[in-house]
Parts: C-alpha cells; structure tokens; sequence
C-alpha cells in the first residue's frame, strides 16, 4: 500500500508537471519550449503563470472543500458549493454592480455574499444549537435556489450590463490579472487545507456516523462546525478570483477515493494533486479548443466531469 | 469494592421529557450485566448516557470516581468502548482500516498510527477470529462478520468497560452464540467489564452475571438471573404470559413465551 501510494503520489506529481508545462506553451499562440523565457514572451508567460497558479489553487481547494463536506455531510453528492456559498456570492456580486461599485470591490462584495449565505444556511439549519446533515443541505438549497431566482430577477431588470459583468462569473473563469489579488485568496485556501489536514483523522471517525465518532473520541459537533467554516472560507475566496467551476469539488475526491481508498490522511493531499491536475488540464483546454475563442472554464469541467462522474456511478456504485 | 461505573440516581431524556427515571446501577469490575426490557423502557437511552453521548438532566454517572461529563472525551474512549447495533458508511473501509480506527483515541492530532497499533489492531482481529476479513470491505460483510469486526474495533480501544447496543439483534441463534461466547471469553480471558442492552431473555439469563430490568425508565428489578427472571417480573414488566423453567444444561432461568391464541 505505502510502496502504491509513493508511485500514485510521484506519477501525480509528475503529471502536475506536464500540465503545467503545457500550460505555459499552449493557447491563443503557441510558444515553443525553448523560447519560454526569452524577454518577449516575458509578458505571455507571466500572464500564463498566474493562471496556472489560479487553476492549482482553485483545483486544491475545491477538491479538498468537496472531500471535506462529503465527509462530514455523509452524503456522496455534497460539493463545496452545496451549502449556498456560490449562489449567495454571486447575489452579493451582481447587486455590486447594479448600484455601481468600483470592480476592485467586485471580489470583496463576493466574499461577503458568500459568508452571509453560509451564515443564513447554518442558522435556518440550527436547531436546539446542533444542525443536522439533513436540514443543512436543505437549507443550503433553498439558499441556492432563493439566490439564484434573485440573480435572475436583477439580471432581467438591469438587462445587458450586469448581464454580461455576470457571465465569465457564472461558469467561472481563471483569468486573473493581478498578482496580489491571487495573493490574497492563495492565504485561506492555503492554509485552509493544512488546517482540514489536521482533521484528516476526526474525517476518518465521522465517516462511520457522528455517534460512532464521538465513541472514538471525537467531538463532533464542533469538529464539524470549524470545517464548515474553514471549507466556506477557501470557497468563498476561490470564488472571488474565478467564479463559480462546478464538478471539481464533486468528482475529483471521488476519483481519487477509488484510486487510494478512503482514508483521509492520504485522500486529501492526493485530492489536492489530483485537483491541481484537473484544473490546469481543464484551463488548456478552454484556452486552446476553439482559439481565439476561450470557452468558460466551468462548461469544460463540466463536459469532462460529468460523462467520468457517470462511469464511476455506473460502476458498481461504489464509490 | 468499589463499583467501575457508578450510574447514581440519574434522570435524562430528550425534548424536556423524561425517559430515565431515577436510574442508579454499580457496575462492578468483571461484571457481565445485561440490561433488559420492553421497547421504549429506556435501555438504550441509558447506554447513550453511559457513553456521554447524552448529557443527564439529574444525577450523574462515575467511571472509576470520576464524573464522566467532566472527563475528557477522548481520555474518556481509552477506557471505556462502545459497540453500536450495526454500522452504515457513506465511504467503504476494509475491515483493518476500521479496526486501526479503534486507535484514533490513543493517538494525538497528526499521529500515524505506529506499529504498536497496528500489533493492538492485529491481536484485536485474532480475539474476535477475523482475521481472515482484514481485507474485506465493511459493506460486503454479513451482519454477524460486521458485528465481529465491530467488537474488534472496540477491543483496539483497549477498553476497560464495554458497552453493546443488542449486538446479537441482526444475527441468526449460531451467530448469536458466536457472539456471545467471544464476549464471556474477553470478559474472562482479558477481564473486560461488560455492560450489554439486550433482547433475548434467554441470552441474557445464559450469559450474564447480573440483570438489570428497566420498565418505563426506572429499574423494576436488578440482580442475578434466577432473582430477576421470574414469571412474575416479566409478566408484570412485558404484558405477557411466560413460563419460566430451568434449562437442564445451564441450570439457568429459560423463558419460554406462551401464545393468547393457540
């Protein structure tokens, strides 16, 4: 197993390599290998750096959110954006651009959209101070669909403009052009992630039901509470930077559940590799299908997602 | 001798209402004690307490002196291991893993598990004679191989007290001995105290050195088998007519149910 899991975690890595690779010398033009760091293409790379830079940390993220939430949510289905964080920031963000706020505060009106709906989420699910898996996915749909139909509403009122600040936003998008921004969100999501790795063991527990956990010495409730919020913060911050990328968070961690298994000490930095991977591949393909055109990022997640996520259900039902 | 686990004077419930009534029970070191009676009589609504999964309303429960609501949680699961009725993961594990998981009170945030614990989990495996699941996946278990497995997670504890949610509920009378027979061996061999909800009566009089009859959240009767199971008691307690004889080989109470409609 441990002999497995160094080739698994050495061809990940090498694979995060090749896409990376690719990354840099594939798009609208192409650059050769050698001609990478020639002072020309000096502004091409670097804008295609921070891509590659948004893509992994988007990926990580989002792999790791899903994992977590499907974890403690004991619920196969659950992906980062289940309990309402997307459609709640892109509420906060289009009602940003309707009343005219600059676009520097564009990721910041995002942010607390989605920290506002995570708030209504849990709080609507709360009862007598513990929220239920079952009442917080209910809870974060009817968020998501309440949010959604408002999204809609304004965007018919308002009409073209918001419509089109709205569109790379709702299918997501990695085309980010400032360093700090990326900066900034790269803090949560990083330390997010270790944060959730110190938990990776109370996972394992919780996979075999609260109850179950707490005879392991596991504090559920709480446990669960500091996760909802860690995963909140790096997909609230993922989503400032790029929008809204579905099927990452879903079919990543159940991908790699069926190559290293469940348990989370070795799941979850196998999920942030695999993530890393897909979400680097993915944006070369957006970038590169139907050049100069570039396809939102999240429709090619979605086309590669969901035809694998069918396969992995069909098969035996397993995962 | 002072008792292992003392349950003094306690009242608890859910939503306000009370379901144990005044319970107090000593569980003295080596005992085998099976908790008996009707549905809704509050068994398991004890055991939830017993293993601080419910807080009481009144009274309090000491484990070795110490109030175990004050106890830490994880300080609390290195003495004292529960083992639920039957299991669902959303997520398959192989048995080995679920049985290393009866580790995670032992280990400290971050901890790998070591190779002592994987030596505890082996020996746990060997105890329970499942070792030949190792590699299964929970799911593909029979209800008596999940239940066997179950135990050895709980023996990977390393436990001083047990506690069992009807474990021979889900099992056929051969996977019932089964079961119970490795229990009395671990509460022999391994002196490991046992406290167990049961159902079969008869089970419970084979097996365990006292019995503890709750009706209605109180205990109706405690004491040794021939004391507690008589016609008497578990018609008054159950509602039904039984007649109680002895049974030739275990010179213990038999309960044998008598139908109204013949």
């Amino acid at each position: 197993m441990v002999k497995d899991l160094k080739k698994i975690i050495f061809s990940l890595f090498l694979l995060l390599c090749t896409a990376i690779i690719f990354g840099l010398i594939k798009g609208s033009v192409s650059i050769p290998l050698n001609q990478l760091f020639i002072k020309d293409n000096q502004l091409i790379v670097n804008m295609r750096l921070l891509r590659i830079l948004a893509a992994i940390l988007t990926g990580s993220g989002l792999a790791v959110g899903g994992i977590v939430l499907q974890a403690i949510l004991r619920n196969p289905l659950a992906e980062p954006y289940l309990l309402g964080t997307s459609s709640g920031a892109g509420l906060a963000a289009i009602i940003a651009v309707i009343i005219g706020v600059s676009r520097v505060y564009m990721p910041l009106a995002a942010f607390l959209g989605a920290l506002a709906s995570i708030i209504l989420v849990y709080s609507l699910a709360c009862e007598r101070k513990k929220a239920a898996d079952k009442s917080l996915i209910l809870a974060g749909v009817i968020v998501s669909i309440a949010s959604s139909s408002l999204i809609v509403f304004l965007v018919s009122l308002f009409g073209d403009q918001a419509m089109h600040e709205m569109n790379w936003w709702l299918w997501g998008s990695l085309q980010v052009y400032d360093w700090k921004l990326i900066l900034l969100v790269s803090i949560p999501v990083v330390l997010g992630i270790c944060a959730i790795y110190i938990f990776a063991q109370d996972l394992n527990a919780i996979q075999l039901g609260e109850e179950e956990a707490m005879h392991l010495g596991v504090n559920t409730q709480s446990v669960k509470n500091i996760l909802i919020i860690i995963t909140t913060l790096i997909t609230a911050g993922l989503i400032c930077i790029c929008g809204i990328i579905g099927f990452v968070g879903l079919v990543v961690p159940h991908m790699m559940r069926l190559v290293v298994g469940p348990n989370h000490k070795i799941l979850i930095p196998v999920a942030c590799l695999a993530g890393a991977i897909f979400m680097v591949a993915c944006d070369v393909f957006s970038r590169t299908m139907f050049s100069p055109v570039e396809i939102p990022i999240g429709v090619i997640t979605a086309i590669i997602g969901a035809p694998v996520f069918i396969i992995l259900l069909k098969r035996g039902q397993k995962v | 001798m002072k008792p292992l686990l003392r349950i003094d004077n306690l009242s608890a419930g859910y939503y306000g209402e009370d379901i144990i009534k005044s319970v107090s029970l000593d569980v003295y070191e080596s005992d085998f004690i099976g908790i008996i009676g009707p549905n809704g009589s509050g068994k398991t609504t004890l055991l939830r307490l017993c293993s601080k999964i419910l807080r009481p309303r009144k009274g309090g429960i000491y484990f070795e002196n110490k109030d175990i609501f004050v106890m830490d949680l994880k300080e609390f699961c290195r003495k004292v291991a529960f083992v639920a009725q039957d299991i669902l993961t959303s997520f398959s594990f192989s048995v080995s893993e679920l049985v290393l998981m009866g580790r995670i009170p032992h280990l400290k945030r971050l901890q790998f598990e070591t190779k002592n614990d994987i030596r505890i989990a082996e020996k746990a495996l060997e105890l329970t004679g499942s070792q030949g699941l190792k590699d299964k996946m929970i799911d593909e278990l029979s209800a008596g191989e999940r239940q066997r497995a179950l135990i050895a997670r709980a023996l990977a504890q390393e436990p001083v007290l047990l506690l069992l949610d009807e474990p021979t509920s889900h099992l056929d009378i051969g996977h019932q001995i089964q079961v119970m027979d490795l229990l009395k061996r671990l509460n022999r061999g391994s002196n490991l105290t046992i406290v167990m909800v049961l159902h079969d009566l008869n089970l419970a009089s084979a097996y365990c050195n006292r019995i503890c009859l709750l009706d209605n959240g109180s205990v109706f009767k405690e004491g040794k088998p021939e004391e507690v199971l008589t016609y008497k008691n578990i018609e008054s307690v159950y509602k039904t007519i039984v007649l109680v004889n002895n049974n030739p080989v275990t010179k213990k109470p038999n309960v044998a149910l008598v139908p109204k409609e013949l």
